[in-house]
């Protein structure tokens, strides 16, 4: 789960990381008041939404009074901010952090996630902050530097300094840069996050450091035992149909496609989509219904994948080991009766009890098509989505 | 011979007396596996469908003579109990629960670290050797022994993999399912040091996904040791960057972890790289020339 720049610093903060004093507001009318409190000569305007890139795309600005910080926020909040990470369609700005204004000497890059690998948290440091991390490994991979954290010590000292002068900071900041890490490394294993990104973290011309910056990515596995945390999930950051799908414990993603899958297990799932493309189709969604979906669950997938009106056709790619055909056959049956599904369906069925669950289709009358194998239902779904005219 | 599993196997279920459990006990049973008991704290010196119920890994072990643990223990607990069966010195641990924190897992490696126990999992199917044993969920009547080991992160897509060898009439020595997780114990490169020193596994399905960097290392691995043919497919060809496509692990983060990159490494190490997941058991007869 993602969450806002401004409630990652403010979960930062709780451990001890340094972070710009500032205030959120979903109203421009209190942004001069917030503007007045944090007092200086400059305030930075910030649009809060979960993609990267805002400033490119006039989603950071400064605002030299508070008039000004006012007119900057009425400007963002409502507009839709189209960055490299947020696609063509852009996100809608609800709410804008409005921040001291610092003096900064120098843009460092920090961040700390899991090294699958490795089988262990690695931090990652850079001089070459303020810039895309990925951007800086293409073309400078020598200016990115790693350290593995053993889970038993924690962050040692050591490793934060050796960070530090790595990045050719002084012996007052390499200092603090320890503290920073001890608090950061802290908060990583406290709230189960997935990754924590600073970019940049600022070395002020006063000597300190600050995250200017923070993403915060939570391990979703982890949130039943962070009610506060999960209270900071922002429904309107996410596909509509995607949060439908998730209050029934299904997994789907949204893609462009006009072909509607329901499979059973995130690799078929994803392989489904794979020869769907390959049959010369786009698949329209992901979508794993897991292994013990009931008839309800599968009667919410169809409901959920018809929302789509960009399907045209849709491939049911089930492989039962749990899961036995029958019932499925069963649930798509009574699905199919409820909602009355406008467009031609394609059935592949295999394992428990696949005999019975092809019966079960072929006495109900309704006019499903059966497919022998993935490839045979791919190729069906494919001509079907071609020449199908949604009722 | 095969691997991880055989006649020899007793095998305990960690969460026996829960809904899942019970149902894969008695699954694993059915299919010839010798299952000697049950692991619940508090329920100790019951039995459960025939089974004695102990309240720890340690007393089971110690009474029946486990070698092999399945879990079945809800996420919260898991990582708990696999740490469990690793200090009672089990071999073997299976774990299928999906959802186990990943801070949990963290600790639990280090725990586990220089320890005798082999753990495959989490989030996974688990192993079944064809005709002899099974400890997890892939069902049993799909399998036919024969000659091909597969191992794969999802467990779907192993039960496909499966029916294909069955339907081209060669079956399998041992299928792993080694998990969808950031996380897993045993790795692909693991599972194919075991296939390489069991005479009966000719060749190897091998089925990634994306996300990580585990089929690359295995690339590399099969390019400077590995002599059996491979056949292997990358599920999320077609999946977006920056999205976790079910599986915990499954997601290209900062352009790494593609399915291009992982087919592009294996075709590298002369593994036989199938587009088409539809495609795995044929592309092994060819390849084994038959």
């Amino acid at each position: 789960m993602k969450i806002h720049e401004y409630q990652a610093k403010s979960v930062l903060a709780r451990f001890g990381v340094p972070v710009p004093r500032g205030e959120v507001t979903f109203s421009a009318s209190d942004a001069a008041a917030i503007a007045e409190r944090l007092g200086g000569n400059v305030v930075v305007v910030k649009a809060q939404i979960h993609a990267g890139g805002r400033g490119k795309g006039g989603g950071v600005r400064l605002a030299k009074s508070p008039d000004e910080a006012e007119r900057l926020a009425k400007q963002m909040i409502g507009m839709t901010l189209v960055t490299h990470q947020t696609g063509p369609e852009g996100r809608k700005v609800g709410r804008v952090l409005i921040e001291e204004g610092l003096q900064i000497e120098r843009e460092l890059y920090l961040s700390i996630l899991i090294d699958r690998a490795a089988g262990r948290p690695v931090i990652i440091a850079s001089a070459a902050g303020g810039m895309d991390i990925e951007d800086v490994a293409a073309t400078h991979p020598e200016k990115i530097l790693r350290e593995h954290v053993d889970p038993a010590t924690g962050v040692i000292p050591f490793q934060a300094r050796k960070l530090a002068f790595g990045m050719g900071l002084e012996a007052g900041p390499a200092g603090k840069m320890v503290k920073v890490l001890e608090s950061i490394y802290k908060a990583f294993i406290e709230i189960d996050a997935s990754m924590i990104e600073i970019n940049p973290l600022i070395l002020t011309k006063s000597g300190d450091l600050l995250a200017l910056d923070a993403k915060v990515t939570l391990d979703d596995n982890a949130l039943y035992r962070h009610p506060d945390l999960r209270e900071l999930r922002d429904l309107s950051e996410e596909d509509p149909l995607e949060v439908e799908a998730s209050k029934f414990s299904l997994n789907y993603i949204r893609l462009d496609g006009n072909i509607g899958c329901m499979v059973n297990g995130a690799g078929l799932a994803m392989a489904t989509m794979d020869i769907i493309k390959l049959a010369g189709g786009e698949p329209a969604n992901f979508l794993d219904v897991g292994g013990g979906a009931n008839a309800e669950q599968i009667k919410n997938a169809f409901r959920i994948l018809m929302a789509d009106s960009n399907v045209k056709a849709v491939l049911i790619n089930i492989f039962g080991g749990i899961l036995r055909c029958d019932v499925l056959a069963a649930g798509v049956i009574a699905a199919v009766k409820e909602l009355g599904v406008p467009v031609p369906i394609v059935i592949r069925m295999e394992g428990t009890n696949v005999e019975e669950g092809k019966r079960i289709l072929r006495e109900s009358g309704l006019n499903f098509t059966t497919a022998d194998s993935m490839g045979d239902g791919a190729d069906r779904v494919v001509a079907l989505a071609e020449t199908a005219v949604r009722a | 011979m095969a691997v991880l599993l055989d006649q020899n196997t007793r095998l305990i279920v960690q969460g026996l007396t829960g809904r899942e459990g019970t149902f894969h006990a008695k699954q694993a049973a059915a299919y010839g596996t010798n299952v000697v008991g049950g692991v619940t704290p508090g329920k100790g010196g019951t039995t459960h469908e025939g089974w004695p119920i102990f309240n720890s890994v340690h007393d089971a072990v110690r009474e029946t003579g486990a070698n092999v643990s399945v879990i079945f223990v809800p996420p919260p607990f898991a990582a708990d109990a696999i740490m469990e069966g690793t200090d009672a010195g089990i071999p073997l641990a299976v774990c299928i629960t999906e959802g186990i924190p990943v801070v949990d897992m963290l600790r639990a490696f280090t725990f586990m670290d220089g320890k005798k126990t082999r753990l495959v999992g989490p989030n996974c199917p688990g192993i079944i050797t064809a005709g002899k044993a099974k400890a997890g969920i892939i069902p049993g009547h799909i399998c036919k022994e024969g000659r091909v080991g597969i191992v794969s992160k999802s467990g779907t897509l192993t039960y496909e993999a499966i029916h294909q060898l069955t339907g081209v009439g060669m079956g399998q020595t041992t299928c792993i399912g080694i998990g969808g997780d950031p996380l897993i114990g045993t790795t692909f490169i693991d599972a194919l040091k075991l296939f390489a020193a069991d005479p009966e596994t000719e060749a190897v399905i091998m089925i990634g996904e994306i996300g990580g960097t585990a089929e690359q290392e295995a690339a590399d691995f099969v390019t400077r040791e590995f002599r059996k043919p491979v056949v292997g497919f990358i599920a999320g060809q077609t999946a977006p960057p920056g999205r976790r496509m079910g599986h915990a692990g499954a997601i290209i983060a900062g352009g790494q972890g593609t399915a291009a990159e992982k087919m592009d490494a294996l075709a590298k190490a002369g593994v036989h790289v199938v587009k088409s997941p539809a495609d795995m058991g044929t592309r092994m007869r060819e390849a084994l020339g038959r």
